[in-house]
C-alpha cells in the first residue's frame, strides 16, 4: 500500500503558499507607496505654501523717526478714545508732519515712496497712547508698492537702486505685519489684509451651518424614522442624491434667481451666500445622516419601545445620540466643501471689492477662497505672497473647523 | 383545531387572545390562535423555527406595529380590554406589558440610566431618592444588585452577556409591568447565565404574568407550568407543561418533543 501524502504537505501546495505570501507582500508595498506618495504631495504643497506665505505675512517698511516735540500736534486722551481720533489728527496736519520727517530722514526721493496711507499707522499709535506726543519716536511705516517690489529685486531699475541705497543705511526692511490679520482688501498689496474675507467666511459659514445642519438632520430623521416606504420617498431619496452631485455653479444661479430676487438689497451679503451654500451642504448632511441613522441597531429601538418610549422619545433619546458622530462626519465634509466654494458665490456678487470688514450678516462681504481668487488675478508682484498667506489662513480656518467637529464627534462617540 | 387540555385549573386570564391571525403583507404568519395567559403560571411557547411563536408574542404588546406590512386580526385583551381598539395608548400598553429580547440590548448608557430610563419617561419617580430606590429594587429583583452596586455609573454594555440580559429584565421590571414577555431570552447565553435567568424567572413567577418563547424544550420544561406548542402558524396544543411533555394528545406535538423535527 503506497503511502498517502496529505494535500497540505505536497510541494505544489507549498509553492502556492509562497505565491500567496508574495501577493500579500506586494499588496502591502503598494498600499504603503500610495500613502507615502500622498504624504509627499501634501508636504510639497504645504511646504511651498508656507515658504511663499511667510513673505505674505510681512511687508516692506521704511524707518521714520518723528520728533513730536517739534510737531505741534496736541491730543488729550479723552478725544483719542473717541471714534473720530484719526480724523482729528489729520486735521492738525499729521500727514504733513510725517512727510516732513520722512524727507528729513530719508531724503526727498525715498520720502515720496512712503505709502500714501502710512501716516494712519502713526495716527493709530498716537490714538493708542497720546503720551508719545511729548517725546521722540521711531516708526516703521509701509513703503509704496513700487519701492516694495524694488526691494525684492523686481520692478523699475530706479526703484531697485533706491531700495539698495536705503538698505545700506538700514532704513528699509521687511518686517512682520500683524496688520495683515486685521485689515481688509485694498488696491495696494502693502495695505491689504485678510480680516474682511475671514470675517465674511465666518459669517457665511455660521449661516450655512444654522440652516443646513438642522434641516439636514430633521430631513434625515423624518425619512428614516417616519416616512412610509413608497415610490414618493424613493423619488425624494433619488432627488437628494442627485442634488449632492449638482455642480456648485448651478446652486449659485439658483441663489441669484431665487434669493436675490426675493431680497434684492442683500447682494454680496453673507446671509445670501450662506443660504446658497446651505442648499449645497444640506444633501451631504442628509445622506450622511441617513446612513448614520440606519447604522443604529434596531435592537436599541426595540428596547426603548418595549419600556414604553414614544416614537419621538426613541428618536431623540436613543437614535439621534447614537447617530450623531456619523452625522457630524457628514457635516464636516459638507462644511469643508462649502468653505472652499467659490463658484456659487460669484453668481450672487460676493466677488465685489470690499475694503471694510462686514458689519453683520446683511452687509457686503467676500470670503476667503474668493479673496484668494481675486488676489491671484492681480498683476502686482506683492499680491503673490499675499495670496499664499491667504491660502494659509484658509487652511488654518479649515483645520480649526474640522478639529472642532472631530472633537465633538469623539465626545459623542459611544460603543455598544 | 387547537387541542386544549381539559384538566386545567380555572384561572383568571391576565391576557386573552381570541381567533388572532397575523399577516405580513399577504402571508399569513399566525392562523386563528386563541389562548388565555394567567398571572399564576409561567407560559411557554415552543415550536420549530418560523412557526410564528415570536410573531405571536410580539402582538401581545404591539411591537409588530413597527413593521409596516404587519396586520393583526382577532382580539387580544389585557384585563378584558382590547389592546388593538382605536383608543388604546400603545405607550401605556408597553409600560404594562414589558418585553425582554433574544439578544441582550442594553442602551449604551450607564447601568443606572438603563434602569432609570423607563421610570423617568413615565414620570414614575418623584425626585432622585425615589428613582434611586426604584433602580435598587429592580436590580435586586433581577438578581444583579450585588454584582453591580459599586459601578452603577459604568456602561451597561460593558457587562457580560448574562448580566446584560438580567439588566434588560431589570429594565423591564423598573416600570412595574403586569406582564413580561420574553423572546428566547437565553439563546445568546452560556449555560451558567441561562441557569441564572431561569432562576430569576422562577422568582418573578406569580408577581408578573410571564410568557417565554423558547427553542429549548428542556428550558420550557424547567421554567414553565403551561406550554403552548406552535407549528406552521397554528397553535397545535396547549396544556400543563408536564402533560405536554409526557402525554401529548397530538401526533405533531409528540413528533416535535421526541425530536423528530424542529
Amino acid at each position: 500500500m503506497s503511502e498517502r501524502i496529505a494535500p497540505t504537505r505536497m510541494p505544489a501546495f507549498e509553492a502556492r503558499l509562497k505565491k500567496r505570501y508574495a501577493a500579500e507582500r506586494r499588496f502591502k508595498a503598494l498600499g504603503l507607496s500610495a500613502i507615502l506618495f500622498s504624504v509627499a504631495v501634501l508636504l510639497f504643497l504645504l511646504g511651498t505654501m508656507t515658504l511663499n506665505g511667510i513673505g505674505g505675512f510681512q511687508r516692506v517698511e521704511l524707518e521714520v523717526p518723528i520728533d513730536f516735540t517739534q510737531a505741534g500736534i496736541a491730543a488729550d486722551s479723552s478725544t483719542m478714545q473717541q471714534p473720530g481720533a484719526v480724523q482729528a489728527l489729520e486735521a492738525q496736519g499729521l500727514r504733513d508732519v510725517v512727510q516732513f520727517f520722512a524727507e528729513e530722514h530719508l531724503g526727498d526721493e525715498a520720502a515720496s515712496q512712503l505709502g500714501s496711507q502710512a501716516w494712519r499707522d502713526v495716527a493709530d499709535a498716537i490714538a493708542d497712547d497720546p503720551a508719545i506726543l511729548r517725546e521722540q519716536a521711531s516708526f516703521w511705516l509701509p513703503a509704496s508698492a513700487n519701492l516694495a517690489s524694488g526691494y525684492q529685486g523686481e520692478g523699475s531699475p530706479e526703484m531697485q537702486a533706491l531700495a539698495a541705497q536705503l538698505s545700506e543705511r538700514d532704513q528699509i526692511a521687511k518686517n512682520f505685519d500683524p496688520g495683515f490679520l486685521t485689515r481688509s482688501d485694498a488696491t495696494n498689496p502693502q495695505q491689504v489684509g485678510i480680516w474682511g474675507a475671514l470675517k465674511g467666511s465666518i459669517l457665511t459659514m455660521i449661516v450655512t451651518l444654522l440652516l443646513a445642519f438642522p434641516i439636514g438632520v430633521l430631513a434625515a430623521l423624518y425619512l428614516e424614522e417616519y416616512a412610509p416606504k413608497n415610490k414618493w420617498t424613493d423619488l425624494i431619496e433619488l432627488s437628494i442624491n442627485n442634488l449632492a452631485a449638482v455642480p456648485s455653479i448651478i446652486f449659485g444661479l439658483l441663489g441669484l434667481a431665487v434669493f436675490l430676487t426675493m431680497f434684492p438689497n442683500l447682494r454680496s451679503a453673507p446671509v445670501i451666500g450662506g443660504m446658497t451654500l446651505a442648499l449645497m451642504t444640506m444633501p451631504v448632511i442628509v445622506i450622511a445622516g441617513r446612513n448614520a441613522i440606519k447604522a443604529v441597531p434596531p435592537s436599541i429601538r426595540d428596547g426603548a419601545l418595549a419600556v414604553g418610549a414614544s416614537p419621538v422619545q426613541v428618536v431623540f433619546h436613543h437614535v439621534l445620540p447614537l447617530a450623531l458622530p456619523g452625522i457630524l462626519t457628514g457635516t464636516i465634509i459638507g462644511m469643508a466643501r462649502a468653505l472652499g466654494e467659490t463658484a456659487p458665490l460669484l453668481m450672487i456678487g460676493m466677488r465685489a471689492f470690499v475694503a471694510t470688514p462686514p458689519d453683520g450678516f446683511a452687509s457686503p462681504a467676500t470670503v476667503l477662497p474668493m479673496q484668494i481668487f481675486l488676489w491671484s488675478d492681480e498683476i502686482d508682484r506683492g499680491f503673490v505672497e499675499r495670496t499664499s498667506a491667504a491660502i494659509i489662513v484658509l487652511l488654518l480656518f479649515l483645520l480649526v473647523m474640522n478639529g472642532l467637529a472631530i472633537y465633538l464627534r469623539n465626545k459623542f462617540e459611544k460603543t455598544w | 383545531m387547537t387541542v386544549v387540555h381539559d384538566n386545567l385549573e380555572k384561572t383568571e386570564a391576565k391576557m386573552s387572545a381570541r381567533e388572532v391571525s397575523v399577516f405580513y403583507g399577504d402571508k399569513k404568519a399566525i392562523d386563528d390562535v386563541s389562548i388565555d395567559i394567567p398571572t399564576e403560571y409561567v407560559t411557554a411557547f415552543i415550536g420549530p423555527s418560523g412557526c410564528g411563536k415570536s410573531t405571536f408574542l410580539r402582538t401581545l404588546n404591539r411591537m409588530n406595529d413597527t413593521i409596516p406590512s404587519a396586520r393583526v386580526e382577532g382580539e387580544i385583551a389585557l384585563d378584558g380590554q382590547d389592546i388593538y381598539r382605536s383608543g388604546m395608548d400603545v405607550v401605556q400598553l408597553r409600560a404594562r406589558v414589558g418585553m425582554v429580547f433574544q439578544k441582550p440590548n442594553p442602551f449604551p448608557k450607564s447601568i443606572y440610566e438603563n434602569i432609570a430610563y423607563g421610570p423617568k419617561i413615565h414620570g414614575l419617580a418623584e425626585g432622585k431618592d425615589e428613582l434611586d430606590a426604584i433602580v435598587e429594587k429592580s436590580l435586586k429583583r433581577a438578581g444583579l444588585w450585588e454584582e453591580v452596586k459599586d459601578r452603577l455609573q459604568d456602561s451597561g454594555t460593558a457587562l457580560s452577556g448574562g448580566q446584560q440580559q438580567r439588566l434588560c429584565i431589570a429594565r423591564a421590571i423598573a416600570v412595574d409591568p403586569e406582564v413580561i414577555l420574553m423572546d428566547e431570552p437565553c439563546s445568546a447565553l452560556d449555560p451558567i447565565a441561562t441557569a441564572k435567568i431561569e432562576e430569576l424567572i422562577a422568582e418573578l413567577n406569580g408577581r408578573y404574568a410571564i410568557v417565554i418563547v423558547t427553542h429549548s424544550m428542556q428550558q420550557a420544561a424547567r421554567v414553565s407550568q403551561r406550554t403552548a406548542f406552535f407549528h406552521l402558524g397554528k397553535m397545535v396544543e396547549y396544556g400543563r407543561t408536564s402533560d405536554i411533555f409526557t402525554n401529548p394528545h397530538e401526533q405533531r406535538t409528540q413528533d416535535y418533543i421526541t425530536g423528530r423535527y424542529g
